[in-house]
């Protein structure tokens, strides 16, 4: 297990990395100086240069580089917000994401799961097909036609929820976003609760346990779910890239003060070092769950836990 | 002493729905087990010998339809004597009086019917701690003794292992133990050794063997293997086609069979003595159950068969008290037919081996 | 004698003079086949069946003919701005008579909603009683319907990229990964998986800002990352399949590496393959898309499905029908390919076929 968790570590450092290098380089070769204001003289330029330590040779910056970032100093916007450091930017945005972010992963996850589980216990029912149908339009429909539908009609029309984000009613404002996120996140899970609940149901393991005379629930729960919750870790990855695409967009729709319409911004207003700074961020929360996922699939699964080198045969 | 009578199923039918049409899959089966004794269900693949076992257990799968029968269990409940039929029992029922409790079941494949998340010794303690919530103290130390009753080193050690840090052999070893852990009555074994090497096979029969005589259990084998008949039955039933169509003690069937299918399933036997070219083979395949089966389900593959076989089902003519036949050969009318010559040989010269 | 019958009491059988003389059985030696159906002709069957997947086959050939010759039905081009034409709504000829598509929306005034039709105004000549925009204009008077269908056709470039990109690049590596093994698969399995580490998102921002957002930029970020997907795929199924014995004859015989990869392995896994691209399909348009929505889809005048949206998504509170059509074809492309995709993996994949 030891070795296991090391190697994934060890993977996750390394793309950090690459991510870093290509970053820098990209700040290195990118067209025009961060200062490509024509107002600027060349001298004026040459200060800015030695304040932002944009003189000293390409290796040495490179690792001041990566000591700002990894230190969370990322420097100041250039266009959106002149002078602001990043961080100031960040400190108010990124919870707001997170905690967005997080109540779509929690609630798609626990709708996809009973969903499911529903389907593959009543496999061929009616029940079935309604499930499929919710998952086929959640994985086909992106996040934001369930966005524009939501505030279209729960919004605009009903007036249920307010159709754009107030800070000061943070738990109404956030329930239409959350929803239009989470969809994604049901299908998913849903789909592939299905498939592999039914793969499990069929399995001899299953037999056994249901000729030990135990109860229904039990059967299910202990060696039914527990089995099928394996490879559904797998698909965790393509979810939390759905949430992060899915959060530029429901963000810019609901004009959430969130990292993912800061991005949205920055690109439009080609403010590279928001944009750098964001894309390390997005990595770096990606890199982050992945690992958490993948020793978490250790834990779970004693096949990988017990490999070669640490199991007690 | 009068043998006590565990287990009597009685005309038992069972039709399964398929997306192709109604499978007749059981069409009346008569069976008896007796206490301490163990009885072999001998068969092709898709002659029903699982679907009987899983009539049992009351684990048909859903398309699966019960349409006539009853399977009629004895149990001791204290003193008191207890019948009960199996196919009357709900679901709820079954699974908190006997499944697993007085029933145990042992499946053909001990690579896929262990949950590979679950550690050795909750699988073998689960049973107990859910049916008679033993303390987890004794149910750890009652796994540890049963780990041992079924031959496996080290046992505390054990307990703690996943299914996939062990061999195929050890694996049918824990499943065994799982299913003795509530100290059943009837132990179903549905080819428990199919699975295995052929070393590994003689051990774990032996294995079983062993278990029964030290806890007088009941056990229904289910095979396609004679040769495992001839070493653990007491009792054969030959099934053919969701029938039985010839049953009797291991040496009835083994030296004097009376159904042709026997005589072919005994002829394909392969053997050291015997130095024919050719292995005999039954030729054909077994009937479709979806069609209706007019006459001898048999009779299509029988070289012996009479005109009647292809119009009527032949009953179960008695042979003796404990041997019956469902083949027309035995009417007071049928011509003379023995078995095969080659058969007549084999027989004689197994019996000399035993003589 | 009659002790000899057991059953046969109860019944009474009618023999026939000839029953008991042995049936002439001429045929006993041929085994019944079942009809065979080859992989292929299977395969095909059972998509067939599925009715889903027949749907999303016949909508995508639909729209695919809409994208063909969409553009040119209507008489107004996709680029054409007409300022007298802003904002109108969808008129069809014929069914406005019916009073929907009349070209006339709901609006919000400060009295409340008003009903208004700017093609056909009784107290005033409008100049536009014979003009005819099926899906409406927008704010710039372009004909959405026009545009939808351009829009569709980059959505379907971008199918077509995403199972090319599959096909070459992401199936060579996963089958030359898998099949070499050892170093060559270390090294690119690391490769991948850092690659795959970096979200699309951040790849695909930063090709932007290095090139100028455009259809090429898309192209090539969908190229740089599509293909992981596929080369995992492509890589467990070589792995599964190089240790059969059908390979090692063929390396036996001399094959060359690269005959056994494309002509042997190849064939086998192609229907997982197909149904992985099929899947990539979706994403990938759901990609272009997103990027449109941010505004980094193709640039004006051009449109595709997602810069539709996007545009629409400004006023879509006032004039909705505008989204309306964008979305709807967007959604009925995703469905398509998603259900097309479904069905092909259920008629390739035998394992769930009975489910």
């Amino acid at each position: 297990m030891r070795k296991y968790i090391l190697k994934r570590i060890g993977i996750s450092f390394i793309t950090l990395m690459a991510i870093l290098l290509i970053l820098f380089l990209m700040l290195e070769f990118m067209p025009g100086s961060p200062f490509n204001d024509e107002k600027l003289n060349e001298a004026q330029v040459a200060i800015l240069n030695a304040k932002y330590g944009l003189d000293k040779p390409v290796v040495i910056r490179f690792f001041n580089y990566i000591k700002n970032m990894l230190t969370g100093d990322f420097g100041v916007s250039y266009t959106i917000s002149k002078n602001t450091a990043i961080t100031t930017l960040l400190e108010t945005r990124l919870p707001i994401s997170i905690r967005i972010g997080g109540q779509a992963v929690l609630l798609g996850t626990f709708i996809g799961l009973i969903l499911g589980l529903i389907a593959a216990l009543k496999h061929n029912t009616i029940y079935d097909t309604i499930t499929t149908v919710i998952s086929v339009l959640g994985v086909s429909l992106p996040s934001y036609v369930f966005a524009l539908a939501l505030s279209y009609t729960l919004g605009f029309q009903l007036k249920w929820f307010p159709l754009l984000y107030q800070p000061e009613a943070v738990v109404k404002s956030s329930v239409l976003p959350t929803i239009s996120l989470c969809m994604f996140t049901v299908a998913t899970v849903a789909r592939f609760t299905r498939t592999e609940m039914l793969e499990v149901l069929g399995s001899d393991y299953m037999l056994l346990a249901e000729s030990k005379g135990l109860s229904g629930g039990r059967i299910i729960l202990v060696h039914g779910l527990r089995n099928a919750l394996i490879p559904i870790i797998t698909v965790l990855a393509p979810l939390v890239v759905g949430l992060m695409t899915g959060s530029l967009v429901i963000e810019k729709i609901f004009s959430i003060p969130g990292i993912g319409s800061l991005l949205v911004n920055a690109i439009q207003a080609n403010d590279y070092n928001v944009i750098i700074t964001l894309a390390f961020i997005y990595s770096a929360l990606y890199i982050g769950i992945m690992l958490v996922v993948d020793i978490l699939y250790g834990v779970i699964d004693p096949r990988i836990r017990l490999a070669k080198g640490d199991g007690n045969e | 002493m009068e043998k006590e009578k565990v287990l009597s199923i009685k005309d038992l039918s069972i039709s399964f729905q398929t997306s192709a049409g109604e499978v007749n899959a059981i069409r009346g089966v008569n069976l008896d087990l007796y206490k301490g004794e163990t009885i072999a269900i001998v068969g092709e693949s898709g002659s029903g010998k699982s679907v009987t076992v899983k009539a049992i257990m009351g684990i048909l799968s859903g398309n699966g339809r019960i349409n006539s029968g009853t399977i009629d269990f004895m149990y001791h409940r204290g003193e008191e004597e207890v019948h009960e039929d199996l196919l009357k029992l709900s679901k709820k029922e079954m699974c908190h009086r006997i499944k697993g409790k007085r029933i145990a079941m042992v499946f053909q494949d001990p690579m896929t019917s262990l949950n590979p998340t679950m550690t050795i010794g909750n699988q073998i303690m689960e049973g107990m701690r859910y049916h008679f919530k033993t303390p987890k103290q004794e149910a750890h130390e009652k796994a540890i003794k049963l780990l041992e009753l079924v031959g496996i080193t080290e046992p505390q050690k054990r307990m703690k292992n996943y299914p996939h840090q062990l061999s195929g052999g050890m694996r049918q070893r824990v499943v065994i133990a799982i299913a003795l852990a509530c100290d059943p009555e009837i132990l179903i074994c549905d080819e428990p050794t199919t699975a295995l090497d052929v070393t590994i096979q003689a051990k774990i029969l032996e294995l079983i063997k062993e278990i029964q005589e030290k806890t007088n259990i009941s056990v229904i084998y289910i095979t396609h293997d004679l040769g495992v008949v001839a070493k653990v039955a007491d009792y054969v039933g030959v099934m053919y086609a969701g029938k039985i169509v010839e049953k009797g003690l291991i040496n009835e069937i083994f030296y004097d069979p009376k159904h042709p299918y026997t005589w072919g399933l005994l002829s394909a036997m392969p053997d050291l003595d015997t130095n024919d070219e050719l292995l005999y083979t039954i030729p054909g395949s077994p009937p479709n159950l979806l069609n209706k089966i007019e006459g001898d389900a048999f009779a299509e593959r029988n070289q012996y068969a009479l005109n009647i076989d292809h119009r009527v089902e032949p009953p179960l003519f008695k042979v003796t008290d404990t041997h019956y036949a469902a083949t027309w050969l035995l009417h007071e009318n049928a011509p003379d037919i023995q078995m095969p010559m080659e058969l007549k040989n084999r027989i004689y010269r197994m019996l000399g081996e035993v003589e | 004698m009659n002790n000899l019958i057991q059953e046969a009491e109860n019944t009474v059988f009618e023999f026939q003079p000839k029953d008991f003389e042995p049936a002439e059985n001429h045929n006993i030696n041929i085994d019944k086949v079942y009809a065979a159906k080859s992989y292929w002709k299977d395969v095909l069957s059972t998509f067939l069946k599925n009715k889903g997947a027949i749907v999303g086959l016949i909508a995508i050939i639909m729209i695919g003919i809409m994208a063909m010759i969409g553009p040119d039905l209507s008489g107004h081009t996709y680029d054409a701005q007409i300022i007298t034409h802003q904002n109108l709504a969808p008129r069809v000829p014929g069914l406005e008579k019916f009073g929907i598509f009349n070209g006339s929306e709901n609006m919000n005034t400060s009295t409340g909603k008003v009903k208004v039709n700017k093609y056909v105004d009784s107290s005033k000549t409008t100049g536009l009683e014979n003009i005819y925009y099926w899906f409406g204009t927008d704010v710039l008077g372009r004909d959405i319907f026009t545009r939808t269908w351009t829009g569709t056709r980059i959505s379907l470039y971008i199918a077509l990229v995403a199972v090319i990109v599959d096909m070459c690049f992401g199936m060579s590596y996963g089958l030359i990964s898998g099949y070499f093994g050892g170093m060559v698969d270390n090294i690119m399995q690391r490769f991948a998986e850092i690659l795959n580490g970096i979200p699309t998102l951040v790849i695909v921002t930063l090709l932007i800002l290095v090139l100028k957002p455009g259809l090429t930029t898309i192209t090539l970020a969908l190229a740089t990352t599509g293909w992981i997907g596929m080369s995992r795929v492509a890589r467990a199924q070589v792995l599964k399949l190089k240790e059969q014995e059908f390979i090692l004859a063929s390396k036996t015989l001399g094959a060359k590496d690269f005959y056994v990869i494309f002509k042997e392995i190849l064939p086998n896994i192609f229907g997982q393959l197909i149904i992985m691209s099929m899947f990539s399909i979706p994403n990938a348009i759901f990609t272009e898309a997103f990027l449109a929505f941010i505004g980094l889809g193709v640039p004006a005048p051009l449109a595709s499905l997602g810069s539709l949206i996007s545009e629409a998504f400004k006023s879509f509170t006032t004039h909705p029908y505008m989204i309306i059509f964008p979305v709807i074809v967007l959604a009925i492309v995703m469905l398509a390919f998603n259900m097309l995709a479904d069905g092909l993996r259920d008629a390739f994949d035998p394992k769930m076929k009975e489910m």
